[in-house]
């Protein structure tokens, strides 16, 4: 019936539990329901949509728009692993903006490009709160996230290397 | 300072551990709490206490809880943990670093304003720390101090953990709200506050990360120990995040009152590179760029005294700027920052963030004239006071005041495309 209920049944109620049992309740699970259904492809499918719709009790286009709002949330495949460094001000005067761009051209790539066996996408992103320790950069993936912090473009390089070999 | 009463964990090791929080001071004020004082006891304590919202506004907490619609139910209690201001990184520390303190202070929180659910709505970038939380939650539950019958009372408190998903917008508390909700992450037309009409409807309490750290050691050891520490209208220790331009960047748990000097030249250990301070943004991207000159220097870090420099404290976000930095660079990130994060919803802030960002652009490049200068300012001047939310109103503070009071930085760039 429900592909995405079928899946995880576990987690789904589990998720639903933290929030009132009416409707307003339900729609509240939209957001970790997301999370769950980019947790395999890194990305949520046009059936995932239609699903978590049902679950919360929504319309398809209001699912569609919290995707769109929401950064870390994904319609479509880019790479399974993210690197997003942070280069905003607190960053880049610790040399963010530099660090980024020698990473980039050492895997020969551009900033927001993929790496070209489409595994490592890196890309420049706001804030992560890892202000005193740039360097810094998260890698999003299936796993989840994990935050790398005071790194040089060797150690980010070594990092990157391993991820696309596995 | 003497002891840290939030960043107990660097004294401690081992303190997100259930059994060494509970053998340091731990849960104990809980059960004081909800075993000996009235719900509104614990509100009054907080009140006495002149505790202040450490997010950035600074409002009396205790007058807050005490602001809780009590004729319509149920009611809420948000946490918010959605720490996404550039510069600021204090709550990450305290909820990696402190978890039970923090969780403690929550269900404190809850039982004053009697809440039976309380919610924790972390940024998407702290799923580890959320899953962390989830951990500590089933503990306090397992040892009857969270859930059905807390302590054997017939109290019940509820805390659940939700993720945001990469957006600012979202630590302003009525967005916030919102996107709890499942909504888009915009921010509503206030009054009504939180506290009459907040998620579901429902009256709410939102506090900080930081700010409901401080409820259990002010339950424990009473008001007038926390007043002993910070100012008189700004009491209690504060968490300083210090970055940028500085030797030793990271998080400083000292009284509120402590002056920007201390802090940058001995506890920061001053300007690497042989440097010069040049300017500070006490409350991270959000700052007017305070001269930092002696006067400024010599400055107490707390509520009343930051804006006598023309700024504000904030969530005490110092961001240290030197000599080596081109003041319009430093507009056009922070400009680049609002504009990329604003939600949309109100024209002066989604149009004027645009048009902002085309202009620092421009100036940054070395450009654009100085007319180019002065529009920019027209259109910073022409957002104040329009916005529906802070985050509007924030984006033109480092705006206006670069243009104002660092005016050489300015000429000299447009000078370039001038020649």
């Amino acid at each position: 019936m429900n592909a995405l209920l079928e899946k995880y049944p576990d987690e789904i109620k589990v998720i639903l539990a933290k929030y009132p049992t009416d409707r307003a309740g339900k729609r509240s699970a939209v957001m970790p329901l997301m999370y769950l259904a980019q947790r395999e492809d890194g990305h949520v499918t046009k059936d995932a949509f239609e699903q978590i719709a049902e679950i919360c009790e929504i319309t398809v286009t209001e699912v569609a728009s919290i995707i769109g709002f929401y950064s870390l949330y994904y319609d479509e495949p880019s790479g399974k692993y993210h690197v997003q460094v942070c280069t905003d001000l607190p960053c880049a005067l610790r040399g963010a903006e530099q660090f980024l761009e020698n990473l980039c051209e050492n895997l020969g790539i551009k900033v927001g490009e993929t790496t070209p066996d489409g595994k490592v996408k890196v890309e420049a992103v706001m804030c992560l709160a890892g202000c005193d320790k740039a360097p810094m950069f998260q890698v999003q993936s299936p796993e989840g996230l994990e935050y790398h912090e005071n790194q040089t473009v060797e150690s980010a390089l070594e990092l990157i290397n391993k991820l696309r070999q596995g | 300072m003497a002891e840290h009463i939030l960043l107990r964990h660097r004294a401690i090791p081992g303190l997100d551990q259930f059994d060494t929080y509970r053998q340091n001071e731990g849960f104990v004020a809980l059960r004081k709490a909800i075993t000996s004082m009235d719900p509104d006891d614990v509100t009054n304590e907080v009140k006495a206490s002149g505790l202040r919202g450490r997010g950035g506004a600074g409002f009396p907490t205790g007058m807050k809880w005490s602001f809780i619609d009590g004729h319509n139910w149920p009611h809420y209690v948000v946490a918010n943990a959605d720490e996404s201001e550039p510069g600021t990184f204090k709550d990450r520390e305290i909820m990696e670093g402190n978890p039970y303190q923090f969780l403690e202070g929550v269900a404190i929180c809850a039982y004053a304003v009697k809440a039976n659910d309380a919610y924790i709505y972390l940024r998407g970038e702290f799923w580890p720390i959320a899953h962390k939380l989830d951990e500590c939650i089933t503990e306090m539950e397992a040892a009857g101090f969270l859930g059905e019958k807390v302590f054997g009372s017939n109290i019940s408190i509820h805390l659940h953990t939700h993720l945001g998903a990469g957006a600012y917008i979202c630590g302003e508390e009525s967005a916030l709200l919102e996107s709890i909700e499942g909504k888009l992450g915009q921010p509503r037309l206030r009054p009504p506050f939180p506290p009459a009409v907040g998620v579901y409807s429902k009256p709410t309490i939102v506090n900080n990360v930081e700010t409901l750290t401080n409820v259990p050691f002010i339950i424990n050891r009473g008001a007038a120990w926390y007043k002993s520490m910070g100012t008189e209208k700004s009491p209690g220790p504060k968490i300083f995040s210090l970055s940028g331009c500085i030797n030793r960047p990271g998080n400083y748990e000292l009284p509120l009152g402590t002056t920007f000097r201390e802090l940058i030249m001995d506890h920061g250990r001053g300007i690497p590179g042989g440097h010069k301070i040049k300017a500070i943004m006490a409350a991270g991207a959000s700052s007017s760029l305070i001269v930092a000159n002696d006067e400024a220097l010599n400055t107490p870090m707390d509520y009343e005294s930051v804006p006598q420099l023309g700024a504000q404290l904030g969530s005490a976000s110092i961001i240290v700027v030197d000599d080596s930095v081109n003041i319009p660079w430093l507009i056009n990130k922070t400009v680049h920052f609002f504009k990329h994060e604003s939600c949309g919803k109100c024209t002066p802030c989604r149009e004027g963030t645009y048009w902002m960002m085309h202009l620092t652009e421009r100036i940054s490049h070395g450009e654009a004239t100085m007319r180019d200068v002065e529009l920019l300012h027209d259109v910073a001047s022409q957002m104040k006071g329009k916005c529906l939310c802070a985050l509007g109103e924030f984006s033109i503070e480092a705006v206006l005041s670069g243009i104002e009071r660092f005016p050489a930085d300015f000429e000299s760039v447009t000078a370039k495309s001038n020649a």
